[in-house]
């Protein structure tokens, strides 16, 4: 990416969306990514009222129900706190896909200013927080998958590597074509299984090649893609978002 | 539109594809090899990113100057003497073409690379009408021997490995079996030469048509294409409506970003400008040239100001050779001319949504193609767009000008996205649902169909991240209490 993004001051509070995936499936991401940021001093506001940023239903061309479910979430932010999600693909909704869904809808400006306040976690750990990682795990070799929104939407490629390399312990290594998709993309997965099946079981291939103990990434579908396809496989790495695996290892005694 | 292509679902084509060892091998090397050419042709990505905003005003500024480019274009090409024909439909087009052949008596007919060609079907219905048509591109050619259809825009033979080309070449032609390349491609040659001599007409495509000198510009490689443009005595140049620039300026980026995208070469060994037919004194060239301008459902993309962005392809194959599902499937399976992403935005407005309905959906929107587009098409973008039209999902688009629109609209699957958005929309409705489902977290079967016929079934956690916080906050409001109530 050649743009260059400026980023806030540390802020004092922000607000902190789950994300659905992470909500039912992945609650220790969130609880750690929560953590993560509050060891750097900021306050951690969480909506009671979130549910989902209505991506499923965007992408799947339900675009009137996807703006219900959107327009009940702009209402969480009043303050004008910055927004953290520790997902890639539902910060892009928001941040990429809010002003558009909204254009000419009276929500219009209050979709573009909440568009404006989101982060993805990893960005605003490296970014906003420059946050300082002491290491106390055991030595470990890991891959990192970056989530395609991430990559491309937010343009976060360089993240969660610059991250894991502040880890004194741990090695990360590359597997081949490592900005390839996992084949994941929602319902995708499930519309068009034979397709995304060849696509996750390259990227376990992928993956596994490079021996690595575990695969880290910062979105919860390739994760859920990812490990339950290796799982399937019978390989022997586990699947951890970066958020936890930053948090365990910074606290291990 | 007719097209003969497709002849069962897209499913099933998927399946045949996918699981065909040769197939993914032949692909998967072609395009990692493509995608590296491209990457070291683009040795700064500030100069790719500057060109790509360059290349993309310039056709955004064409296509918004569309009608009156055209008329430009017409009126400078009749000045310098070719013959200029309109046709709103592929069969319109193939008529028109078989006019000049008839009035010329032609009997055979040799062709340069055309995708608008292969979109309306040209050599189907001239061989129907007893005129011979012989494609002379390599790939082509090979495609022609062995009667299928191009599996890519740029290389129409890519899905075949030199093992295959040989067998073909040895069945049909009686050449060696050889994986000799060089001596592949010479022999073809050998034979192509002799029937260009013969060739009543060369049919050609268009890269980019210059209105205001009136010029055709033609990309290629072999000299197929100068030979097409200039053997026989008469031309015919075939193309979109959309592929008008407006000056000469206009060509130099548009024809490097091209050419580096494409096969990652800086310049292709020939490029064709075509101004003219053989002037009075000129030894060489043809004595007629036309141009046929297809519509084919274009002018009703040009209606919408979104889908616009479409008709700014350059046809470099790059958002192919970069797209995950293109690599695994290959380009017959989808089952259309234009495969990949950009046939996944382009084929549902010529061939109407309610045919190509299974294309929108079938791409993880990882982005990649529109990252590599040399024009910015926002691919994606447009996916997502025609997903809701696919399943009329917004009131936002009621006049929309896609045909075939709704035609997903079915089942169960709009009440279900009904109830998704009730449940989503109150947080409240939220919490006691997902409450509800971590109870019987037991009972999730582990047989999600689809899903685990290659993965896990995923595990519902024990608590949700709403509960967690809530009990979090609730010990910290009854320890603060305390602490209160301690002073
Ligand atoms: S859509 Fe873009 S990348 Fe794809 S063929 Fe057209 S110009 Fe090339």
């Amino acid at each position: 990416m050649s743009t260059i993004k400026l980023y806030p001051p540390k802020p004092e509070k922000v607000y902190f969306f789950g994300t659905c995936l992470v909500d039912l499936f992945y609650p220790d991401a969130g609880m750690a990514g929560i953590q993560l940021l509050e060891r750097e001093g900021i306050e951690v506001i969480f909506p009671q009222d979130q549910t989902c940023c209505g991506q499923p239903a965007y992408t799947s061309g339900y675009h009137d129900q996807a703006r219900e479910v959107a327009a009940a979430q702009l209402k969480l932010f009043p303050e004008d706190y910055l927004i953290v999600l520790p997902s890639g693909s539902c910060a892009g909704m928001m941040r990429e896909h809010y002003p558009e869904l909204f254009a000419g809808q009276p929500e219009e400006e209050l979709a573009k200013n909440v568009a404006s306040r989101v982060y993805e976690l990893t960005e605003f750990l490296l970014h906003v927080c420059h946050i300082q990682l002491e290491d106390k795990g055991e030595p470990i070799k890991v891959a990192m998958h970056t989530s395609c929104s991430a990559r491309r939407e937010m343009g976060l490629g360089e993240v969660g590597p610059a991250l894991l390399n502040k880890m004194a312990n741990v090695e990360l290594v590359e597997q081949a074509r490592v900005k390839e998709c996992c084949g994941f993309g929602g319902a995708f997965s499930v519309r068009h299984p034979e397709i995304s099946e060849a696509m996750v079981t390259d990227k376990v291939e992928a993956i596994d090649a490079t021996g690595a103990d575990a695969m880290i990434t910062s979105d919860c579908g390739c994760m859920m893609n990812i490990t339950g396809a290796a799982e399937h496989m019978n390989k022997d790495f586990n699947g951890e978002h970066i958020a936890s695996f930053l948090w365990r290892r910074c606290n291990e005694s | 539109m007719s097209h003969n292509q497709v002849v069962q679902e897209f499913h099933p084509r998927v399946h045949e594809a996918i699981t065909n060892p040769q197939i993914r091998a032949n692909f998967r090397k072609a395009m990692d090899g493509l995608m590296d050419k491209r990457q070291l042709a683009f040795p700064s990505d500030d100069e790719l990113q500057r060109t790509r905003e360059l290349a993309a005003a310039i056709r955004l500024r064409a296509l918004s100057k569309l009608p009156e480019l055209l008329e430009k274009l017409e009126a400078n090409l009749t000045a310098n003497g070719v013959k200029v024909h309109w046709a709103e439909t592929g069969d319109e087009a193939c008529k028109i073409i078989l006019d000049i052949c008839n009035e010329k008596n032609a009997k055979s007919v040799i062709k340069g690379k055309s995708m608008v060609s292969e979109e309306m079907e040209l050599n189907h219905y001239l061989e129907e009408h007893g005129i011979e048509a012989l494609e002379s591109d390599l790939g082509e050619y090979i495609v022609q021997l062995a009667e299928e259809t191009p599996s890519h825009i740029i290389m129409p033979a890519i899905h075949k490995n030199t093992d295959q080309i040989s067998d073909l070449m040895h069945e049909k032609t009686g050449t060696n079996k050889s994986r000799d390349v060089e001596y592949l491609t010479a022999e073809a040659r050998q034979q192509l030469r002799e029937r260009f001599e013969k060739a009543d007409v060369g049919v050609s495509g268009v890269n980019f048509a210059v209105a205001e000198t009136g010029t055709l510009c033609l990309v290629e490689n072999e000299g197929n294409g100068r030979l097409t443009t200039t053997v026989p005595p008469v031309h015919i140049a075939v193309t979109g409506i959309e592929k008008v620039v407006e000056n000469l300026e206009d060509v130099a980026p548009l024809l490097s970003l091209l050419t580096r995208s494409a096969t990652g070469q800086h310049i292709t060994t020939y490029f064709n400008m075509i101004s003219s037919p053989r002037k009075e004194g000129e030894l060489d060239g043809p004595e007629e040239v036309h141009l046929v301008l297809v519509d084919s459902g274009r002018s009703n993309i040009y209606q919408d100001d979104e889908l616009l962005d479409t008709l700014r392809c350059i046809r470099c194959g790059a958002c192919m050779n970069h797209c995950p599902v293109y690599t695994r499937i290959g380009g017959h399976a989808y089952g259309y001319t234009y495969p990949g992403p950009i046939g996944k935005i382009l084929m549902p407005h010529l061939a109407g949504l309610d045919d190509a309905k299974d294309l929108p959906s079938a791409s993880s929107l990882c982005g990649a193609c529109g990252e590599v587009c040399p024009v910015k098409i926002p691919i994606p973008k447009l996916l997502v767009r025609l997903r809701e039209e696919s399943v009329a999902g917004d009131h936002n688009h009621d006049n929309s000008v896609v045909k075939g629109r709704g035609a997903k609209r079915k089942g169960m699957e709009p009440l279900i996205w009904k109830g998704w958005a009730k449940m989503h929309k109150h947080g409240g409705l939220y919490r006691t649902g997902t409450g509800l489902a971590t109870v019987f977290r037991g009972l999730v079967p582990s047989n999600l169909g689809a899903w685990t016929n290659c993965r896990t079934a995923p595990k519902l956690a024990k608590t949700t991240l709403h509960q967690q916080m809530k009990a979090r906050s609730q010990n910290n409001a009854a320890s603060q209490k305390k602490d209160g109530g301690d002073q």
